[in-house]
């Protein structure tokens, strides 16, 4: 919108609500939300928003109550779960604060694993993440014998491996030191820019939203 | 101790919030302590049935006169004897027949009886009166007086027609054995005057040395503290202790597991009790009463479950027993008080034995976190190395067994320290083969697939141990009881070559069944059979008459011998001997033996050595008109018949008519062969129930071992279906991990459950009964037993993989989340 | 014994040998017996006793039995008690049977007492074969390898010389009993009442035996000398339902005289008493319940039980006073049916030795 990018993100409407302890709670009550590509979002907001649960919802690890979400032009809400799932593993790249990667697969091996699976690895986009995220002396190892920097960079180009239209983080610095963070978002920025996908953030701290192209925040189950 | 309280409140909350592990924990503990109780109480009851067949008015408990001529002795002797002070009670022994049946007739007294035949059933507690005054009563055993199908108080009639006293029921009778008073039983077998022996009783008095009043006609008999029975008896129950030693051991593993789990998820717990001014010792005071509580129960519930395996197997192992040994069991589980106590305790010192790493980790838990894990790669390797070491050692203890050992127990040794062995090597194997499949995995899936497996091994491996043992010990078992099988088959074929075997009542009714015989035209020939009883080498020996005949030529299976053995049998200096006494006295053909016999020692040339199997006695066979000279007392009622097949019906009802002969006393060789078959398929019944007993123990191990597994497997499966692989086919892939594994495990079993099996064909067998068997492999079994062992991997696997199948996404999702 | 309340002297030997073997199941077939004598013969006054034949059995009658106490000392003055018993009981009536058909079945019991120990054996037998047995003539009553046997010539209406062997683990004893004077009977001539009722027994003693011979305690032998009392005993119905034990003396006066004293203990708290004086010369005077009173005067415990050990004798009539104190006050017979039966002396307006026995404790 703001670059004049065709929108890769298009949320209408999106409702979601809990049952928790008996009692509904409404977690979204009609958000819309829409980036394009290229950009870069932060979505802040309190905790308990509801900024995961939107972005699990976009990410269709679960299914939204109502509204609608389209990824580029392709409807999200309605699909199966098989659709779903590979809509996210060919479309989208997702980094979550504890990294989670593939312990028992090594650096090299996990960077590649997505895009793999959806076939459509490219040896030579393969490369440049690599280099540009400083891993080529790590390949071998195995992600538990990596920093926290470290590993947040592997789950980063394992997202971004395979192109997706739009890259969903949550808080994915949040495990990190300040420095380590700020170095890691600017790796991601400067890829997102790279690839020309959408970037999507959750994050809770006002400085690294900052650094973003747009803030969006989401109070009371809407985006203000 | 409301701090203690306190803290285990704390702990224990975590069973609730994992009932499942709380399960696992428990079944580990009830599956360990159930079988191995289980086979306790059978040892237990038939050991405790051996001390009363042994304490019966005079077994080898009690110091006893006997005639030296092993005959009848007049009872003046024991008037004498009573007289000099001697604390003498007499005893007559014969046999009696009910319906075509044998039963052990006891006479006996109660009134001199010593009162240390202790549990034997003296008349202390029936009506002494009714006992002794005619029609007097008949004590029974409980199994006796079912097994004759008679009511108490009902007067059975003895073969031949005499009405016997009623019966009378006296629980804690040996079974087969029938009791009366002295006077009756002297009348009944129609030996007046006449005792078998006399008990001592242990009152100690100043009496006359025995030969100043009896001569030489009696000899004593010490009290013997071990009977023969446990003696025969040892390696069967030892059998059954192993089976129940190794499913303890295998439920120990699933203890080990969930203790070990519970642990490390307890770890954020114990730290912040710890930071909360808990001592590390009343931690760890806490951690031991908890798992003690837990083990308390288990035990207890374990117990119960061991009583109704015991009940359930005690009629296999009282015919095996009876089969194999003569030894009778009462068909009633009685227990003592120490078996609970055992089992309790066995239960506890189980538990804390597989919590002993996780306690030891608790006790020297640093305050802080450590920061830096191993890398599990590396953690793995060092793990690996270590048990490939011990195993190493294992099998370097098992090769020392072998080359060093020469008894039962080492035989086991070998065994046990064998399967350990492979049980440690097992994880480096499986990592070996998944490695294997790793580097020519090519797709991404297919590399992770193997990489995790390896990966998930250090938390299955003992479950798979578990299944490594518990299918190659029934490789093992089931190849041992096939090869027993046929090769016994074959063997009663030859043993069994005569067409009908007849036992007449005496000699006198022998010759008049003979001379009828005779005019029989479908009779082909009369083969006379008899045998003696004599010692060699301290023990007792069966000395067997086989008449000159191409029968016995042709059919009779000899392992070794020399040229023309038969022929060399002719004179009666020759003998062939069985293999069990070979093997017990070293003999091998070309040997010469001297046997006592009526009239002096006999020497014989051993000329061959044959197979005798089934039979706890060492056998030897000579020409039978050697036998009767040398044995001229003997009685020539045995003989087999040679028919005309289509003749052999008809045959034996005129015998039976003609005769007055039970089935017991005239069969035909269909009717023998399926009896000793009979008997012989219940002897393995055990075995075989037990075997089942553990692959199931072993496949619950497998199962809880997969569902501690697969909470903590959450994290690692979530970012793959985060990245578009759908739950569904998740599963899929966990499903095909767990059944590749097992199957690799199978593999392995195999080779080496046919090593357990030449172990126990080649080692135990040998040093338990004293035969060896031929060592086949069975393909078909193997493969049936791969099959078995597969659909206990799937039904292990199926209720994890089902649950993950099954997922709500907000589960996979909380892995995600940050914030609730 | 309690409850089932058999009694007269030594009756309870029924008792005795059914709780040997018996135990409850034959205690209560037992319990008959007070009410009848089914098949057996009764006790009536008036008969005539026959020498030497009732030295032997009388298998028609349901218990009897053969039974000596010894009062002796040795070289020392060192005091010794001795006792030999013979218990006979049929357990069914009839002709006897032959071999181990015989329905009779013998027990003995041994002891020798001193002022520290008490020694006890035991023995059981079946008839007809041998084992144990009386003959009448010449006199032998013998079980195992304890006898009482008539030494040549016997005296039958002495029932003298005698020879009389027993031995247990610890101990045994060879006595040699020599009586001058005749046998006495009991009683009303040999009828001996036990209650107020029917039940009776035949009762002869032989008070006056002289006893030497050889006694051996834990391997040492030590020659004694003293006096002996033989009593024979046979019945059928000797029991009543209400007596729960008995008290029995046999007393040697120093001055020659001899007394037979016991009461019945009824559970109502009466005692049914009676006695014999038998002076040296002869002369015999049966002594009834209101002549006599007893009163223990010390206990002394044994396996739970209350057992008056030291008593007070008075028998007005003949101006005795006496008090009675065991030589060992624990002269338990721990047998199948426990009893207490030891020597004891006694001083007073009397002195001398004698036996005491006690039933139903």
């Amino acid at each position: 919108m703001t670059n004049g990018n065709p929108n890769v993100l298009h949320v209408a409407g999106l409702t979601k609500s809990y049952r928790t302890a008996g009692e509904q709670v409404a977690v979204l009550r009609g958000v819309n939300l829409t980036v394009a590509a290229g950009e870069s979002v932060a979505l802040t907001g309190e905790s308990g928003s509801g900024k995961s649960t939107l972005l699990h919802l976009i990410a269709g690890l679960d299914a939204a109550d109502g509204g609608e979400i389209r990824l580029a032009d392709a409807p999200v809400s309605d699909l199966s779960d098989a659709r779903r799932a590979e809509l996210r593993r060919d479309r989208l790249g997702l980094v979550f604060q504890q990294f989670n990667l593939i312990p028992s697969l090594t650096v090299e091996d996990n960077l590649v694993f997505q895009s793999r699976i959806a076939g459509r690895h490219d040896a030579a986009w393969h490369r440049e993440l690599v280099e540009r995220l400083g891993l080529g002396n790590f390949l071998k190892r195995y992600p538990e014998q990596l920093s926290g920097g470290q590993q947040q960079r592997v789950a980063i180009g394992r997202a971004l491996a395979v192109k997706p239209l739009l890259l969903l983080a949550d808080e994915p610095t949040g495990n990190l030191d300040e420095d380590t963070a700020d170095e890691v978002l600017a790796l991601a920025r400067d890829l997102v820019t790279r690839s020309g996908c959408g970037f999507l953030m959750v994050t809770h701290s006002a400085r690294l939203a900052a650094t973003l192209d747009r803030q969006v925040n989401l109070h009371a189950g809407v985006i203000a | 101790m409301k701090r203690a309280l306190w803290t285990l409140a704390v702990l224990l909350s975590h069973w609730r919030r994992h009932p499942m592990q709380l399960a696992t924990l428990l079944i580990g503990l009830i599956s360990a302590t159930a079988l191995w109780s289980g086979v306790q109480a059978l040892n237990q009851q038939a050991r405790s049935s051996y001390d009363r067949a042994a304490a019966t008015f005079g077994g080898t408990r009690t110091a006893m006169l006997v005639a030296r001529s092993g005959a009848s002795f007049p009872q003046q002797l024991f008037v004498d004897l009573r007289r000099a002070g001697w604390p003498v009670s007499p005893v007559l022994e014969g046999r009696i027949q009910i319906e075509g049946r044998s039963f052990r007739l006891l006479g006996i007294e109660p009134v001199t009886l010593p009162a240390e035949v202790g549990n034997a059933p003296t008349v202390g507690k029936a009506d002494l009166q009714s006992f002794m005054t005619p029609p007097g009563a008949m004590l029974v055993a409980p199994e006796t007086l079912s097994d004759l199908k008679l009511a108490e108080g009902a007067r059975p009639e003895a073969n031949g027609g005499a009405l016997l006293p009623p019966l009378r029921v006296q629980p804690n009778l040996v079974p087969g054995v029938l009791v009366v008073d002295i006077g009756i039983a002297q009348s009944l077998l129609k030996m007046p005057d006449q005792l078998s022996r006399l008990l001592i009783g242990k009152t100690a008095g100043r009496h006359a040395p025995l030969e100043s009043i009896a001569g030489d006609v009696l000899r004593l008999v010490e009290p013997d503290a071990e009977t023969d029975l446990e003696r025969l008896t040892d390696s069967f129950h030892l059998n059954l202790t192993a089976f129940g030693f190794l499913s303890f051991f295998v439920g120990l593993f699933i203890v080990n597991s969930a203790i070990g789990l519970a642990f490390e998820q307890r770890l954020p717990v114990l730290r912040t009790l710890r930071a909360c001014g808990v001592s590390a010792r009343m931690l760890n005071a806490v951690l031991v009463l908890e798992l003690v509580s837990l083990a308390l129960i288990a035990g207890l519930m374990g117990l119960v479950c061991g009583y109704f395996i015991a009940d359930a197997l005690l009629p296999d192992v009282a015919a095996s027993l009876r089969g194999l040994y003569g030894a009778q069991i009462p068909g009633h589980l009685t227990l003592k008080p120490q078996w609970w106590f055992a089992g309790v305790a066995i239960s506890v010192l189980g538990a804390l034995a597989a919590a002993a790493a996780s306690l030891t980790k608790a006790l020297r838990l640093p305050l802080l976190a450590t920061a830096q894990p191993f890398a599990w790669q590396q953690a793995q390797r060092r793990w690996l190395t270590y048990q490939s070491a011990l195993a190493l050692a294992a099998f370097a203890a098992a090769a020392c067994f072998l080359r060093f050992g020469d008894s039962l127990i080492s035989g086991f040794a070998v065994l046990a320290a064998l399967m350990l062995g492979a049980a440690l090597i097992l994880p480096m194997f499986l990592e070996f083969m998944l490695s294997l499949g790793q580097r020519y995995a090519r797709a991404p899936v297919s590399v992770w697939f193997w990489a995790d497996s390896r990966q998930q091994l250090s938390g299955l491996s003992l479950a798979l141990m578990a299944l490594l043992l518990a299918l190659s010990v029934n490789v093992g078992v089931s190849t041992m009881v096939e090869s027993f099988s046929r090769t016994f088959l074959v063997w009663l074929d030859g043993r069994l070559a005569a067409d009908v075997y007849v036992n007449a009542a005496n000699d006198a009714q022998a010759d008049e069944i003979r001379a009828w015989l005779r005019e029989r035209p479908e009779v082909e020939a009369v083969l006379p059979g008899a045998r003696a009883d004599t010692q060699l080498a301290g023990a007792p020996i069966e000395v067997l008459g086989l008449p000159d005949h191409a029968t016995y030529r042709d059919n009779w299976p000899l392992l070794q011998s020399t040229e023309n053995a038969w022929i060399k049998l002719r004179p009666g200096n020759a003998a062939l001997v069985s293999e069990q006494l070979a093997r017990r006295l070293h003999l091998s053909v070309g040997d010469r033996i001297e046997v006592p016999a009526s009239g002096g020692n006999w020497p014989l040339d051993v000329v061959g050595i044959y197979a005798d199997y089934g039979n706890p006695k060492g056998q030897i066979a000579v020409n039978f008109a050697a036998l009767t000279r040398r044995f001229p007392e003997i009685p020539l009622t045995r003989m087999g018949l040679r028919v005309a097949p289509d003749k052999i019906p008809t045959l034996i009802s005129a015998l039976q008519e003609k005769f007055a002969l039970g089935d017991r006393n005239v069969a035909d060789q269909a009717t023998m062969k399926a009896e000793s078959t009979r008997i012989f398929n219940r002897t393995f019944a055990v075995t075989a129930a037990l075997n089942a007993f553990t692959l199931g123990v072993a496949g619950v191990a497998l199962l809880t071992s997969l569902l501690t597994l697969a909470n903590s497997r959450l994290p690692q499966l979530a970012p793959l279906w985060a990245m578009g692989i759908t739950r569904r086919r998740l599963a899929v892939i966990e499903l095909l991990k767990t059944m590749s594994v097992a199957l690799i495990t199978t593999i392995f079993a195999l080779p080496l459950g046919l090593l357990v099996a030449w172990c126990l064909l080649a080692i135990v067998n040998v040093k338990a009964f004293g035969w060896r068997l031929p060592f086949h492999v069975f393909p078909t079994q193997l493969l049936w037993l791969t099959g078995v062992a597969m659909a206990a991997a799937l039904a292990a696997a199926a209720l994890p993989v089902i649950r993950l199948a099954r997922m709500q996404p907000a589960s996979l999702i909380r892995i995600f989340a940050n914030e609730r | 014994m309690k409850g089932s309340g058999p009694i007269t002297r030594r009756g309870f030997i029924g008792g005795t040998l059914l709780a040997g073997f018996g135990g409850k199941a034959f205690a209560q077939g037992f319990a008959g017996l007070g009410e009848s004598a089914d098949g057996f013969a009764s006790v009536v006054p008036g008969r005539t006793f026959a020498f030497p034949a009732d030295h032997g059995p009388h298998p028609e009658f349901r218990i009897e039995w053969w039974y000596v106490t010894a009062n002796l000392a040795d070289a020392n003055g060192v005091a010794y008690g001795a006792q030999w018993t013979l218990f006979r009981q049929a357990i069914a009536a009839g002709g006897p049977q032959e071999g181990w058909a015989n329905q009779q079945i013998w027990m003995g019991h041994a002891a020798v007492t001193r002022a520290d120990t008490h020694r006890v054996s035991q023995t059981f037998a079946r008839g007809g074969v041998g084992q144990a047995g009386v003959d009448a003539k010449p006199f032998h009553a013998w079980i195992d390898s304890w006898e009482m046997r008539g030494l040549d010539p016997v005296n039958d209406d002495n029932i003298a010389p005698l020879q009389l062997k027993a031995s247990g683990s610890d101990f045994s004893y060879a006595l040699r009993l020599g009586a001058e004077r005749p046998l006495v009977l009991q009683g009303d001539g040999g009828y001996s009442r036990k209650s107020l009722r029917e039940q009776a027994s035949y009762y002869y003693s032989q008070p006056h035996y002289k006893a030497t011979g050889i006694l051996t305690i834990d391997d040492k032998a030590v020659d004694v000398t003293g006096m002996a009392w033989l009593d024979r005993e046979w019945s059928s119905q000797p029991l009543a339902s209400d007596q729960s034990g008995w008290d029995w003396l046999s007393l040697h006066f120093n001055s020659g005289d001899k007394l037979m004293l016991y009461r019945m203990r009824q559970t109502d708290g009466q005692h049914y008493g009676s006695g014999k004086w038998i002076a040296p010369d002869g002369k015999t005077e049966l002594l009834a319940s209101a002549d006599i009173t007893m009163t223990p005067l010390a206990f002394t415990e044994i396996e739970k039980r209350k057992i008056p050990t030291t008593w007070r004798i008075a028998i007005p009539r003949r101006a005795l006073s006496i008090e009675c104190t065991p030589l060992n006050a624990r002269s338990w017979m721990g047998t199948s049916f426990p009893y207490w039966e030891g020597p004891i002396s006694f001083a007073g307006s009397h002195a001398g030795l004698g036996y005491l026995e006690m039933t139903g404790y």
